[in-house]
């Protein structure tokens, strides 16, 4: 695999939300917008990055025995640098995105690029890898905040496509995370089918 | 579809039954509260009828051909049921294009998505009814008044909402009946409501004829509406000032509607009487949480969609005894 393929399997061909179907809870639970969407899924990523090039740094170090404690305490240190900044510079997505952002943390994708990539490959593979499913990840979120504000309230990003009172409620609450999923996961396998 | 090989265990009996025959016989039962509602809210009920059944066969056959690339099954009778269902469960004053979106909801997301007739495990048209109150909350709970109401109003209430908001704002019981109908107009239908659920007189009727033909068996109905009735007895006999009595539950609301042709799809519903039992119990009970602890003045339909989902499990452990085997 080259590096070219390494940072795109995780758009289409391995992406953490509609492939692999890692990380659900932050999906169904903050992508009652694209913009919530955008900022959880662009947050993951640099917890994947910078997670991927640290595990893969000090991979050799971390006795076997400890070895997922240690990926926690570096992954909680990156999130809670994450929620600093964010708390600082973004105040109104930070509070949108609440409870999610420190549940980052124990995050599947996070944990398991690290143990199943960074653990085992260079810091440059890691770090493109990281990035590649970090984006993947943005992507995936953003699309389904995308189409759930668009059915919901007839905005994307907070633009006006058609007037709010042709909204169906129902795509704004749980209900309708869970149907946009299924059918976005449908799509995508018909896409990787072909 | 490609032609299936059907296997069977013996006695091997046939029938003349067809799916066509089981869904003209259901839409036939359905005319009386049909007539009915077009006696009660005039040409807005043929509009919301006409124009949901178009839409659901329209959908069905759209998908089918274009999106699942099969022949299409309008013609079964199985597209216009769900219509007619959709109609009978939405007010009758639904602007259209909701109507339209709640029959792609229906068709496409609870029949076709899971693979077509006989494959959906939620009641189709209940999933567009449930789509619709939750997505637009305000017109899904403006009801018109009936045509032959004396009061110059627009829109009210129904019975069920006036009793939910009687007793959210602390009245007695008693006190709000006197603003309630009677159990005579309930009876026969003198009330605002869903389009085809207001009259549970000519739905015992349609009961009785699909009975007779021997379309549903009378189980599940007697079931739910049975459960219903115990179960809210037992708590007016326990405070009567805070519950009504159970006769009002049985006659109001979706309560007959769905017990006799929601609750009794064959396929949502258990095979064996032993399941069927557990069902209608299920449904009863939820409807009468609902109605009195929960948010929602009704609540049969989130009921019989929660039964419906509970459905596949009943069938694992209840399974039916073969013909000629021994325990």
């Amino acid at each position: 695999m080259n590096q070219m393929q390494n940072f795109t399997k995780g758009f289409i061909k391995e992406n953490p939300v509609f492939v692999l179907l890692l990380g659900m809870c932050p999906t169904l639970g903050v992508t009652s917008s694209a913009i919530n969407g955008l900022g959880m899924g662009l947050a993951t990523t640099f917890v994947l990055l910078m997670s991927n090039i640290v595990i893969s740094v000090i991979k050799n170090v971390i006795p076997s025995k400890v070895k997922i404690p240690s990926f926690i305490v570096v992954i909680a240190s990156l999130v809670t640098v994450v929620e600093l900044v964010m708390q600082a510079y973004l105040p109104a997505l930070y509070k949108s995105l609440g409870l999610f952002i420190p549940l980052i943390v124990v995050n599947c994708i996070v944990l398991g690029r690290a143990e199943a990539f960074a653990s085992k490959n260079t810091i440059a593979t890691s770090a493109i890898d990281g990035l590649g499913m970090g984006l993947g990840f943005s992507f995936a979120l953003t699309l389904l905040g995308a189409a759930r504000e668009f059915l919901g309230s007839g905005k994307i990003f907070n633009l006006t496509i058609f007037p709010e009172d042709y909204g169906m409620l129902l795509f704004v609450l749980a209900p309708g995370a869970f149907l946009v999923l299924g059918y976005l996961i449908a799509i995508i396998n018909r896409l990787n089918k072909a | 579809m490609s032609k299936l090989l059907t296997i069977s265990p013996s006695p091997h009996v046939h029938t003349s039954d067809s799916v066509n025959k089981i869904m003209y016989r259901v839409l036939l039962a359905l005319v009386p509260a049909l007539a009915w509602s077009f006696f009660m809210f005039g040409f807005e009920a043929i509009r919301v009828t006409l124009i949901a059944v178009a839409a659901c066969v329209a959908f069905e056959y759209l998908i089918q051909k274009f999106i699942m690339k099969e022949i299409p099954q309008i013609t079964d009778g199985s597209a216009a049921l769900t219509g007619i269902l959709l109609a009978f469960n939405v007010p009758a004053s639904l602007p259209t294009w909701m109507i339209i979106v709640g029959a792609l909801v229906a068709i496409g997301v609870g029949k076709l998505s899971f693979g077509g007739l006989g494959n959906n495990p939620f009641n189709p048209a209940l999933v567009g009814r449930v789509f619709l109150l939750i997505s637009f909350p305000v017109h899904m709970t403006s009801w018109p008044v009936t045509q032959h109401a004396a009061v110059d109003a627009l829109t009210t209430a129904t019975p069920l909402a006036l009793l939910k908001e009687g007793v959210k704002a602390g009245q007695p019981v008693s006190e709000i009946m006197t603003a309630l109908p009677s159990n005579l107009n309930l009876l026969y239908g003198n009330m605002s409501g869903s389009l085809g659920e207001i009259s549970a007189m000519f739905l015992l009727l349609g009961f009785g004829y699909m009975l007779w033909k021997k379309v549903i068996t009378w189980h599940i109905p007697v079931f739910v509406l049975g459960t219903i009735f115990v179960f809210q007895g037992a708590l007016w006999m326990l405070n009567p000032e805070n519950f009504i009595e159970p006769l009002f539950h049985l006659l109001t609301g979706g309560a007959m509607l769905g017990a006799i042709f929601m609750a009794t799809d064959m396929v949502t519903s258990p095979m064996t009487v032993k399941g069927q039992l557990i069902f209608g119990v299920g449904i009863g009970v939820i409807t009468v949480l609902i109605r009195n602890f929960g948010a929602y003045p009704e609540g049969i339909s989130f009921a019989i969609l929660i039964m419906n989902g509970f459905t596949p499990l009943i069938n694992a452990y209840i399974k039916p005894k073969r013909f000629g085997g021994t325990k």
